[in-house]
């Protein structure tokens, strides 16, 4: 008798390189994935192929040429990384920001967080084989980049904020192409929910697909979206506000599952809480100065601090030491979401397919220019 | 002589040339729609509202560079392409794009045969090509060609039976298996088989769909994970042949299902006297409309839904459509016999 306990044929476990050129890594993200027929058993996420050492050469340039750099990190959502920056060397120099500057900041992130999501929404569809929804995301974000070319000259990286204010204030009329902008996106809103929320595909392939409980989410350190899919209420918006969100009203969408549904639907709420804001601070917009009382050359006192804000995707952090002799950070660190929610990758496609995988790498919206810096 | 060389070769001569050309616009066809339903405009560039562009295409592709990789199976690769494009292109020999008509006196028939086991030839014939995706896939010697091949070869054996089964159950409908006798017994029964076997005509077209690995079945492709899939290695016109063996394969379900469900060369409602006068239009172009509105249908699901996952598929086919076929097979077979 054959010896059952011994496999007739051998079985060998497939090794696939996927990236950094691939269509579905969003930028130049590589994952080897080991394969038992199309079921991912195990999966190592290469990165590094971004890396432009912006962290070092912070240590390099005056304290207002980091905020050129600060675009180039999560370069589709640049506003954020301005404001993120501007604000910790704030708050290491004690410098008041005039309030219409703070209302501008959030006008403006706010902006921004729906052109990123709108960015995701497109990429992740697309992942998920609906093309459609690409292009009338991108259709959207269009206008959003019409604002601020308007507003700052430039249509990605924008070098929108200054340490202590606004470079400029706002052109005539803007206030009212931002309004009229909101409406058309509440309406866009409702056609890509009719294309894909309650889409019986789109339902198979993101229900139940990439669960992460509430206490794995935490102990990973996901923040943003991909923490909130999985219940977990927390939004640095609400818990430390900055700019001018403690004057806002909203909502923070929750999700009950953590399923790549769940993340999907947390977003696009987002959107309409991101519209409500920008409603809010365009509507009550005060009048004053953008540009508090900085010295012109800019040298913070000795120290460090961390300042934490809510990016498109996530909790984005600086930390920053001054020496106050220096014109330059004695050491300047990140704390970029995407590269913390990146880190939860290789837990969320054990088991699923190589379909999922793409879906998955879309679910938790990662920007390579950010994960690697 | 002239009946029985010289005119079936003008018409292989053709329906070839035709479907050829077809299949060139309907790529252009392909890009337009996807444009007009994601509020771009697709090609405009070569000639007016880019009509020329398929023209453009073709030169390109033939002049790329031809590319085998090294480690290649070198007979297998080059044979895979063919093997893909020549099963579809020889099923148009016995679909009747219309009834005998006279043509400088002559009584012609538009179809190249009328075979009385037209309906197996088609089931057979177009099995052959998934073979082509098969070795395509096995002879890249690279992985994600190798996944797609795989995928390839489930796909359209699960999906085979279920097809298959519907088109047992037409069979039982017209009571043969000529496509031109298909035809004419929905013209002797005056209703076109959609009416009559509406559960048969639904899992033809999904299974249709999966079996041109069209969208949401399109996972032998699958741009997004398997980077293109079977045909990632092939470059220039060995590439191009794939490229025509899925458009041509999606024309003959087109017509396949034309024939079989929506009364061929028939004017609408053929059993309704008041619409005479459509009788006007011959009934080639009859034919042509209700093929297009199919391929406009193939279109139009491409760009509107997103992709099912693999084992979603298999599900599918195995659980939902081979079982309903069979059930289909069954009632028909049963009201058959007691009506």
């Amino acid at each position: 008798m054959a010896d059952v306990s011994q496999p007739m044929f051998d079985t060998d476990e497939l090794v696939i390189n996927m990236g950094p050129q691939h269509p579905s890594t969003h930028g130049v993200l590589r994952v080897v994935l080991r394969l038992d027929g199309e079921r991912v058993v195990g999966s190592d996420v290469v990165i590094g192929y971004l890396h432009r050492g912006i962290e070092k050469l912070s240590e390099n340039r005056d304290w207002t040429q980091i905020v050129l750099l600060t675009d180039r990190m999560d370069y589709v959502a640049a506003a954020t990384n301005n404001l993120g920056y501007c604000e910790t060397v704030e708050k290491l120099m004690s410098v008041e920001v005039p309030r219409r500057a703070h209302y501008i900041r959030t006008v403006l992130s706010e902006l921004q967080r729906i052109a990123s999501h709108c960015l995701w929404l497109g990429t992740h569809a697309m992942d998920i084989g609906a093309m459609t929804v690409f292009l009338y995301a991108f259709r959207e974000r269009e206008l959003i980049l019409d604002l601020f070319e308007e507003y700052c000259g430039a249509r990605l990286t924008y070098n929108s904020m200054r340490i202590g204010g606004m470079p400029m204030d706002l052109p005539p009329g803007w206030d009212r192409k931002v309004l009229a902008f909101c409406d058309v996106m509440a309406q866009k809103l409702v056609e890509y929910e009719e294309l894909l929320t309650n889409n019986r595909i789109w339902l198979e392939r993101t229900k139940g697909v990439g669960v992460i409980s509430a206490e794995d989410a935490i102990a990973i350190g996901l923040s943003g979206p991909p923490l909130r899919g999985s219940g977990v209420n927390r939004d640095v918006r609400k818990d430390e506000p900055y700019a001018a969100y403690a004057e806002m009203e909203f909502d923070v969408p929750l999700g009950v599952a953590g399923d790549t549904y769940d993340r999907y639907v947390v977003r696009i709420e987002e959107f309409r809480q991101s519209i409500r804001i920008i409603r809010q601070a365009v509507q009550g917009m005060p009048e004053g100065p953008v540009m508090g009382k900085v010295p012109r050359l800019i040298k913070p006192p000795a120290g460090e601090t961390y300042h934490p804000i809510e990016s498109p995707k996530g909790e984005l952090g600086f930390f920053i030491v001054a020496d106050g002799k220096s014109l330059a950070p004695y050491r300047m660190r990140v704390r970029p979401p995407s590269f913390c929610n990146l880190q939860a990758l290789p837990q969320l496609i054990k088991g699923h397919m190589v379909a999922d995988v793409v879906a998955l790498i879309g679910s938790i919206d990662v920007v390579l220019g950010e994960v690697d810096r | 002589m002239i009946a029985s060389v010289v005119i079936p070769l003008l018409k292989i001569l053709v329906v070839l040339n035709a479907v050829l050309v077809g299949v060139t616009f309907m790529v252009l066809l392909e890009r337009k729609v996807i444009a007009w339903t994601q509020a771009r405009l697709g090609p405009m560039r070569v000639g007016p509202y880019g009509v020329l562009q398929p023209v453009a295409d073709v030169v390109k592709l033939m002049i790329k560079e031809d590319i085998t990789p090294a480690k290649a199976d070198p007979w297998v690769f080059t044979l895979a392409p063919f093997v893909a494009l020549v099963p579809a292109l020889i099923v148009f020999a016995v679909i009747p794009f219309g009834p005998e008509v006279s043509i400088l006196g002559r009584p012609v028939t538009l179809y190249i045969t009328d075979l009385n086991v037209g309906l197996l030839y088609i089931v057979s014939v177009a099995s052959i090509g998934v073979y082509g995706i098969i070795l395509a896939g096995w002879a890249s010697n690279s992985k994600f060609p190798l996944l797609a091949g795989l995928r390839a070869s489930a796909q359209l054996i699960s999906y085979e039976v279920a097809v298959t089964m519907t088109l047992v159950s037409m069979i039982v409908s017209a009571g043969t298996l000529s496509m031109v006798g298909i035809v004419e017994a929905q013209q002797a029964q005056g209703v076109w088989y959609a009416f009559v076997q509406p559960l048969a005509f639904f899992i033809f077209f999904v299974g249709g769909l999966a079996e041109t690995n069209r969208a949401p079945f399109d996972m032998p492709e699958a741009e997004q994970e398997l980077t293109g899939g079977f045909h990632t290695e092939y470059s220039g016109m060995r590439f191009a042949l794939f490229f025509l063996a899925e458009y041509a394969n999606m024309i003959v379900v087109s017509s396949v299902a034309t024939t079989l469900f929506l009364g061929g060369w028939l004017r609408p409602f053929p059993n309704v006297a008041a619409l005479a006068f459509l009788g006007i239009v011959p009934g080639w172009m009859w034919f042509l409309a209700k093929t297009f509105v199919f391929l406009y249908i193939f279109l139009w699901v491409r760009a509107t839904l997103p992709r099912y996952r693999y084992d979603q598929l298999m599900r599918i086919g195995w659980k939902v459509l081979i079982p309903l076929a069979i059930a289909n097979v069954v009632v028909s077979a049963v009201l058959k016999v007691w009506l």
